[in-house]
């Protein structure tokens, strides 16, 4: 029975707990309630992951109303890969968020943050498992109006303009997705995706449908902050408290990878008529502008937490080249990083919580000495920029070699040494802070910092575990990828 | 005990060490303990495995696939155990005269130089008795990222600039030919597995053997052949114990270690001989080998010297994996052997100048000879061993190495490596002739002496009165190395017949 309508509690769970928190007002018990429903999510996701390697694709008519009429949740094993990412992410993220909050803001402002936490993960897990195309749109709008407040909650004014900008290009994107959507409607008469990908093929080189394809490109890749969409990024990442950027980085852009891989592969119609466009080529070279001039710009960064948002969009670009490849070792390695990097930046970002939790400032030139005085947090995040720089040993590693297997497939040799040189530039921006965490006289304010509270670094050290663990045992990282990387090209759904 | 078990021990001894010497690192005396009893027992392990190997087994411990083509496992064979058996036995050494240097020079930081240490012996003995070149691989950047502190050690504006170059070129070289060299071997062989006849043959044309070799022979950046030699000589601002196990031992070693590793194991040498896909090899080993003496000619600073000795010493393990007959493969991991030795008294012995005297620059040793007679005897020593000359160690390989590249007709091999031996006297000699036979400098107050404690030294009086040696934790190491050198003289035999071993292949 519960088995049954476990799509409909994915989203509602987090969905009904967010006014509950807003209601108490009480920042402890909005904490608890958070927390239990984030688990609960997660506990829905592993649920329907097992469903779904049972029985195959499973289809909910939310409310009891067939599609096309309602709406229909349609789970497969590329959503349901995503839907554990986010969930699982989230409920990470949860216990870590009472130390730094409850320091921070008065009870009911804690309530709000909550509040709007758990929104944010509704509208993230709800655009990932509806099947309907309108429903989407409606939940990224959920999704962003949440975090455009968490970002704006940063302990710094900047955050305010980073939340403002955020907010005009996240409407942007919205508005030139759901044009997008609109124009789709208007060609075949449903808003139901599995309908979308049966009529769009016959279509599909119509001008309205290839103009909705040219609105969505647009608009999802200023959602997933593809380069040289990217510029709302840095700023939502560097200023936002650590709990958003935490989430954000490792959820939001990734759920938008997933829209990208949905609309193109699946409603569009498998890997052929993407190939047949020039978007493959068109990613392809954006991607890796992406991972050299992002990761570049990375390396000038003085404040830690904006060099790693660089390094965001540096690592997006190697995820949508995996996608661009259009090959089943491409996706494979996409979806792979998707999974590692989603845990490896959520951490990343968690420790530079509790340094900032600490010391007030994540300027490189305040963390000089660091490495003494937080030894724990520096070594994690010594761990999670080693996997970013695709070190043995990390899931970093294992991401990177599927992505260079498939550049090899097709022969494309200097891609090879494209995407390893720009692991060089990651290199040395993580090379940057170790030398200066490790190797230079503490700083004025550093000079009597403690480790950050274990309440911060337990659940950090959850996601650098789970780093390694990735990079020794990938049976459910790249196992699962590569199912759903053959579905997709597939275009099974 | 099984053989895996062994396997597994040679790197749960040093890992374990590693976390025992952090949690006594409020008592120095039990710390140092943890370390040589750590020590002791790695290598009395790995002892355990030599017989079988002897006996013509190969002692295997299983691991687990990591993704499709990529394995973690283990296997011994003869020059893994040899390289196993160098490193933990000279880390018995090097951990007493580690003590007596570190304390000696009072030096900041003890607790993660020995961590430190004894996670990079670990990944030492991983990258050893590696099955395969992933598992290889795996272990050869956690033994960069664990020495990374060892030569940042000091802190101070050049450590950190060494320490920078260090992690960029081995870190960097590594990512941008290393991770290629696997993919593409992976692609052709199908398989990563270390396999006696190598894996290649019959697969992989000549020209592609030859540029995979040279994604190989740059890719890893340890093995110090040239142009990628530079992170060595910037390696030596560590504390003297590292340069002289890690960066003349267990990391240079694991680098050419390798190299001979995939010469044997990957091409195989009946491929390479068969294409002559490693041609350049042995004409770029030679020319760095011959190069790198050349420079350390011009080099005064006496660590300086010893580290461009080891660049070309390198290039000679490097040169008979190139030329790949049997005699120069065996020659070149018998080179591993007696380098180690002859190249470990000679860092002992600059690190105890140091201690002694604070001195680094060979200009200012005249006459230390009568201040440290056993250290410097024991550079003599040493020296004739690098230079290879009889009754020494270092006599034995270089002449496999000059028979072995008379072998595959390399004649101007054989010219060159009596041009390099002759070079080798002129940068080692000058050392040993300024100890003994030039006066001490009049004015000699004892250069950047920090304490002030160096008294003139006097021209006359008994030898005790005048002596002024290192304290005995150093001084005896390296007195046992040096003796060491020329045990090995009188033991080719046993180490032809051990690695004879790598190069048997089924039929």
């Amino acid at each position: 029975m519960l088995a049954q309508h476990l799509p409909a509690l994915q989203v509602v769970i987090p969905l009904l707990a967010a006014p509950l928190c807003a209601l108490f007002r009480r920042g402890f018990i909005g904490w608890l309630i958070a927390v239990a429903a984030t688990w609960l999510a997660f506990a829905a996701a592993i649920g329907l992951l097992f469903r779904v390697l049972n029985e195959g694709v499973i289809s909910y008519a939310m409310g009891g109303w067939a599609p096309p009429i309602g709406i229909e949740y349609r789970v497969d094993l590329i959503n349901v890969f995503v839907l554990v990412v986010v969930s699982g992410v989230g409920s990470v993220i949860i216990p870590f968020a009472r130390t730094g909050t409850a320091a921070r803001f008065n009870d009911t402002d804690q309530a709000w943050f909550y509040a709007m936490y758990l929104l944010a993960l509704t509208g993230l897990l709800g655009v990932t498992i509806t099947g309907d195309a309108f429903n989407i749109f409606v939940f990224l709008e959920i999704s962003s109006l949440a975090s455009y407040v968490m970002i704006a909650m940063g302990r710094d004014r900047r955050a305010l303009t980073a939340a403002y900008q955020y907010l005009i290009m996240g409407t942007v994107g919205a508005t030139f997705i759901v044009i997008g959507i609109g124009l789709l409607w208007a060609m075949t008469g449903t808003l139901n995706l599995a309908d979308l990908a049966q009529r769009i093929p016959e279509i599909n080189d119509t001008r309205p449908v290839l103009a909705a394809l040219a609105f969505l490109t647009v608009g999802i890749s200023l959602k997933l902050a593809l380069f040289p969409l990217h510029l709302w990024l840095p700023n939502a990442y560097a200023y936002a408290p650590a709990v958003t950027s935490a989430f954000l980085a490792g959820t939001a852009t990734k759920v938008a990878i997933y829209l990208f891989l949905r609309f193109f592969y699946t409603v569009f119609g498998g890997g052929g008529f993407f190939e047949s466009t020039p978007l493959p080529e068109m990613f392809l070279v954006l991607s890796v502008v992406a991972m050299f001039a992002a990761s570049t710009v990375a390396v000038f960064q003085d404040d830690v937490k904006r060099m790693f948002a660089y390094s965001s969009v540096a690592q997006i670009g190697l995820i949508t080249l995996g996608i661009s490849y259009v090959s089943e070792t491409g996706l494979t390695g996409a979806m792979t990083h998707l999974f590692n990097h989603a845990i490896i930046k959520a951490g990343i970002f968690m420790l530079l919580g509790g340094v900032m939790f600490r010391m007030a400032s994540v300027k490189l030139e305040d963390m000089a000495g660091i490495g003494r005085k937080m030894p724990f947090t520096m070594a994690g995040i010594v761990i999670l920029g080693l996997a970013l720089i695709g070190t043995p040993g990390t899931s970093g590693f294992i991401s990177k070699w599927w992505i260079v297997l498939a550049a090899l497939e097709k022969d494309q040799w200097w891609l090879v040494a494209l995407i390893l040189l720009a692991s060089l530039i990651t290199m040395l921006y993580v090379g940057r802070i170790v030398e200066v965490a490790y190797f230079r006289e503490p700083s004025a304010k550093a000079a009597d910092v403690r480790e950050a509270p274990l309440a911060m670094l337990i659940p950090a050290y959850v996601l650098v575990i789970a780093t390694i663990y990735f990079g020794l045992d990938t049976q459910w990282s790249v196992g699962l990828a590569q199912r759903a990387a053959a579905d997709l090209l597939a275009g099974i759904y | 005990m099984e053989p895996a078990d062994h396997i597994l021990l040679a790197m749960l001894i040093p890992t374990v060490g590693a976390l025992l010497i952090v949690l006594t690192r409020r008592n120095p005396n039990l710390r140092e303990a943890v370390t040589l009893a750590t020590a002791g027992l790695l290598f009395v392990n790995v002892l355990q495995l030599l017989p079988v190997v002897l006996a013509g087994g190969r002692p295997e411990l299983s691991g687990f696939e990591v993704t499709p083509g990529l394995e973690v496992a283990f296997q011994v064979e003869p020059l893994g155990i040899l390289f196993g058996l160098i490193a933990s036995f000279l880390w018995i050494v090097n951990s007493f005269y580690s003590i007596g240097y570190m304390r000696g020079n009072k030096e900041p930081r003890q607790t993660q130089f020995y961590v430190a240490f004894a996670v990079a012996l670990a990944s030492a003995l991983g990258i050893a008795f590696s099955a395969n070149l992933f598992t290889l691989f795996l272990f050869y950047e956690i033994l960069t990222l664990s020495t990374y502190p060892l030569v940042a050690h000091h802190g101070d504006a050049k450590a950190r600039r060494g320490a920078r170059i260090y992690l960029m070129i081995l870190l960097g070289t590594s990512i941008v030919f290393f991770i290629p060299a696997l993919v593409w071997t992976l692609a052709i062989a199908g398989t990563l597995d270390f396999t006696p006849g190598g894996i290649l043959a019959g697969k992989a044309s000549g020209l592609t053997t030859g540029l995979l070799l040279a994604l190989f022979a740059f890719g890893i950046g340890k093995a110090a052949l040239m142009p990628v030699h530079k992170w060595l000589p910037n390696a030596m601002v560590a504390p003297t114990p590292v340069s002289a196990l890690l960066h003349a031992v267990a990391v240079v070693k694991a680098g050419v270690f390798t190299i001979l590793k995939v010469s044997v194991y990957i091409f195989g040498s009946d491929h390479l001989l068969a294409t002559g896909a490693s041609e350049w090899l042995v004409y770029l080993a030679t020319f760095s080998l011959l190069a790198a003496s050349v420079i350390a000619l011009t080099k005064d600073n006496l660590k300086a010297r010893l580290a461009y000795s080891t660049v070309s010493q390198l290039g000679y393990i490097v040169l008979g994996a190139a030329i790949a007959t049997p005699l120069a493969l065996i020659g070149a991991g018998m080179h591993i052997l007696m380098h180690a030795f002859g190249k470990i008294t000679l860092f002992f012995v600059a690190g105890a100048i140091h201690t002694a005297t604070h001195k680094t620059e060979i200009s200012q040793l005249n006459g230390i000879g009568r201040v440290m007679p056993f250290t410097m005897g024991a550079f003599f020593i040493g020296a004739l061993s690098i230079i290879g000359l009889p009754p020494l160690g270092g006599a034995w390989s270089k002449l496999y190495i000059a028979l072995g590249g008379m072998d595959g007709e390399y004649w101007f091999v054989v010219a060159a490596l009596m041009i390099s031996s002759v070079l080798n006297v002129a940068y080692l000699m000058p050392v040993v002739v300024r100890a003994f036979f030039r006066p001490p400098d009049p004015d000699d107050h004892g250069h950047g002496d920090a304490h002030g404690d160096a008294a003139p030294v006097p021209e006359t009086g008994s030898l005790r009165s005048r002596m002024k040696e290192a304290p005995w934790l150093c001084v005896v190491p390296l007195m046992f190395t040096a003796f060491a050198c020329f045990i090995l003289f009188f033991a080719p035999d046993a180490i032809e017949g051990l690695l004879q071993g790598m190069l048997e292949v089924p039929r």
